[in-house]
């Protein structure tokens, strides 16, 4: 259907510029938005829940899909699922047409690998729709064990550009997450020569670094002391930067240590570009935000990618007041950037 | 997946005898650390080039200095690996065919790879290569390691995260060159996944600019909905997280009985006096081990001859198990090694035991300086006399680079170091 209307837009063009004067010029161009317009594919608007019930607000704003998973397999989860939750969160998301994708991101030792088959196979069984993987181990054990359940490839990191995204498309990735350290233009180049879904964070933290060490622990025990909070949404340890004034979030659990950036991505108001490069999928990421702050700004986000696909005049004009209503919800300590997107980095 | 175990040692002359000899691999920051990392015993060494590789702060190699190591280390029997291992963007896409063109007609043997792009990409101009997958993959398990050998790899070098039971286990199963870190620094994160660098200085940890900001100071706090609360008082030692260094010189034996393929010094910013005196224990002990496992005791002497060059307290990392506080520093994040390189020994004239030396750091007459290099047994003397190029006696030698010559009973031969206690 789609290729049908496109091809009548396309001969209505082509008509109407081989009959053509300039009284028609004004027509041709409205016509070509039209198409344009047309073929501007919505992102996928991907978020973190951080238990079942939160799926379901969620979906009544406009969340797509949905990362769960437990911290036995998955990184940085905003909460953790265990599988009798994995299963109710695949069951409440299908029924109202959403997508989950299953965290098995971790970086593996052999203790866990042979764990790896079983749960690929009951993820598979839960009817996740994807499986978010870093480690070839993951790849390796799909393979063998659940072959038809798809991948999606994040290491965060190491996901800089296109060939290496496409190598693990061949390797049987569906879309390759990008690290959070690329700014626009490699984003959008990335997506231009990208065989595979190409899937970014448009808002929330990100993880700048993680030991398998026990840096916290070590930190309280080197002290004599030992350490007693377990974080949640509003109590948390940070790190104190002095010299730039910056609070980096830190965590411990069984994957190690994870520090996480000092503000929060926010680019409702530059979705623009990203939207026409065609980007797959905008990430929000809920770790260490309540399920409140989290629907309103996936709600948020729904009406600004509605809007910048449907009316991008209407979408510009919209853009600050979405941004000051974003800021007037963020937590204490936690303000608004906008990532690597402008930002240049050297080496 | 029925493998062949390694054969590791056989029974020669009614006594056992290690067969399997690792790989004694070093860093070399420049030509002349180059050769004396060969000279000191190393069976390969890995250099840097000047584009791809990690550590935009060291000298690096030109594609000509390349080609000069190459040779150099050919003489000796010695290998040669170029880090690759950069996280490539698009921008590092162009030029990579010919750089690693260029590094197969210089004769290098492998290149250390982490990014699949530049995998595939050696591949496929320059099939000569060997690739080995970099520690910046951080593999941790077994099973990825058989990817990377059905992906057609020759070698793996494993996250330093592996503890020795995994190692084993490995090594066990899957038929793939394995390599280690044994000595040196640690990144204290997962290697490859940590972007501090970039997000604190704007500069690309993944591709050279890391500017080890785990080494800094943070203070600790807990926000609660209300407050930040400081988790450390006055007197506390700031939060920082700065890993000890590597040594796992006591653990050769294990190692080597285990068939690791490939022991790996890190350091490719490191003085050539670290180079030479962190090779020279490493390859003693390896011969010592494998001519005569069976009667082998471990030497306090080489514990101690480390400990001149090092410039961190040092620890065994994760080869026991996760490491506590006590693996890790949280004042005195580095002290100045006990020892500095003194000069290095350009003759000797066994006639007038006169030896010709190049000044290195500040010595004078008086001073007690050690001797040590590949061809001789350590030893100690004082200074008694010194002498310039145009043998006017002098007092010390104050000068960069200056050629003296003074008495030495006991011979010595070129490339020998000269190193002298740090008051």
């Amino acid at each position: 259907m789609i290729i049908l209307k496109g091809k009548i837009y396309f001969y209505a063009i082509f008509v109407l510029y081989s009959l053509s004067g300039k009284v028609f010029f004004t027509l041709v161009q409205r016509l070509q938005y039209a198409f344009e317009v047309d073929k501007m594919k919505k992102p996928e608007i991907l978020v973190t829940p951080e238990k079942v019930d939160d799926i379901i607000p969620l979906s009544e704003v406009g969340a797509d899909a949905f990362v769960v998973g437990e911290t036995r397999y998955g990184l940085r989860l905003n909460g953790e699922f265990k599988r009798e939750d994995v299963k109710k969160a695949i069951e409440v998301a299908h029924a109202r047409n959403k997508k989950v994708y299953v965290a098995v991101n971790a970086i593996f030792h052999n203790e866990k690998v042979d764990e790896l088959d079983d749960y690929l196979r009951f993820v598979r069984d839960a009817g996740a729709d994807a499986v978010i993987f870093g480690d070839p181990a993951v790849l390796m054990a799909q393979k063998r064990v659940a072959p038809e359940l798809p991948l999606h490839w994040s290491t965060e990191t190491t996901a800089t550009n296109w060939y290496t995204c496409n190598y693990w498309g061949r390797k049987g990735a569906k879309r390759a997450v990008l690290a959070r350290e690329l700014s626009m233009d490699e984003i959008i180049e990335i997506k231009e020569h990208a065989e595979v879904e190409i899937e970014i964070l448009v808002h929330g933290m990100s993880c700048m670094f993680q030991s398998k060490r026990k840096l916290l622990g070590n930190y309280f025990e080197y002290r004599g002391k030992r350490m007693e909070i377990q974080h949640s949404d509003d109590d948390y340890m940070f790190l104190y930067d002095s010299e730039r004034d910056n609070k980096y979030p830190i965590f411990e659990d069984e994957n190690g240590t994870h520090i996480m950036s000092a503000n929060d991505v926010c680019i409702i108001d530059e979705l623009e570009e990203l939207i026409e490069a065609g980007i797959d999928s905008f990430k929000i990421d809920g770790i260490f935000k309540s399920p409140e702050y989290l629907i309103e700004v996936t709600k948020m986000y729904r009406e600004a990618v509605d809007l910048c696909v449907s009316n991008p005049v209407q979408y510009e004009e919209k853009k600050d007041y979405w941004l000051e209503k974003i800021e007037a919800i963020q937590p204490k300590n936690r303000d608004i950037d906008t990532g690597f997107f402008f930002k240049e980095t050297v080496y | 997946m029925a493998k062949q175990l390694d054969h590791i040692s056989e029974i020669q002359d009614g006594k056992r005898v290690i067969v399997k000899k690792p790989e004694l691999l070093a860093p070399a920051g420049n030509l002349e650390k180059l050769k004396i990392a060969v000279l000191y015993g190393a069976d390969a060494v890995f250099i840097g080039g000047q584009e791809y590789g990690l550590r935009s702060n060291a000298d690096n190699f030109s594609l000509e200095e390349i080609k000069e190591g190459v040779d150099f280390a050919k003489k000796y029997n010695a290998k040669v690996y170029v880090t690759t291992n950069i996280i490539a963007h698009n921008e590092n896409i162009p030029g990579l065919d010919n750089y690693l063109r260029a590094l197969e007609d210089a004769g290098v043997a492998g290149i250390i790879v982490a990014d699949p792009l530049i995998i595939e990409t050696a591949r496929r101009v320059a099939p000569k290569l060997e690739c080995h997958l970099s520690t910046q993959q951080s593999l941790s398990n077994w099973r990825a390691a058989q990817y990377w050998k059905e992906e057609g790899l020759e070698r793996v070098v494993l996250a330093r995260e592996t503890t020795l039971e995994e190692i084993k286990e490995i090594k066990e199963k899957v038929d793939i060159e394995i390599e280690i870190f044994v000595h040196g620094a640690m990144c204290i994160a997962y290697s490859g996944r940590c972007v501090l660098s970039n997000h604190m200085t704007a500069r690309d940890s993944n591709r050279g600019g890391c500017c080890q900001s785990c080494r800094w100071s943070y203070g600790l706090f807990r926000q609660t909905d209300e407050n930040e609360i400081p988790l450390y008082s006055e007197e506390d030692a700031p939060f920082v997280m700065s890993a000890k260094d590597l040594n796992l010189i006591e653990y050769v034996p294990q190692l080597i009985e285990a068939g690791i393929d490939s022991f790996k010094i890190e350091g490719r910013m490191k003085s050539i006096h670290y180079i030479a005196t962190v090779v020279s224990v490493y390859r003693k002990v390896i011969d010592a081990y494998c001519a005569d496992p069976e009667n082998f005791v471990f030497k306090e002497e080489w514990k101690e001859e480390l400990a001149k060059c090092e410039n961190r307290e040092t620890d065994y990392g994760f080869i026991e198990g996760l490491p506590g506080y006590k693996q890790q520093l949280f004042e005195n994040h580095s002290h100045k090694p006990s020892h500095e390189f003194a000069g290095m020994v350009l003759d000797y004239d066994a006639k007038e035991k006169m030896v010709t030396l190049q000044q290195r750091n500040h010595f004078k007459v008086g001073d007690e300086v050690e001797f040590f290099g590949p061809d001789i047994d350590n030893f100690t003397m004082v200074v008694r006399d010194l002498y310039d190029e145009e043998g006017n006696e002098i007092d010390a030698a104050r000068h960069p680079l200056q050629i003296v010559r003074f008495r030495v009973d006991r011979p010595v031969y070129r490339y020998n170091l000269m190193r002298r206690e740090v008051q």
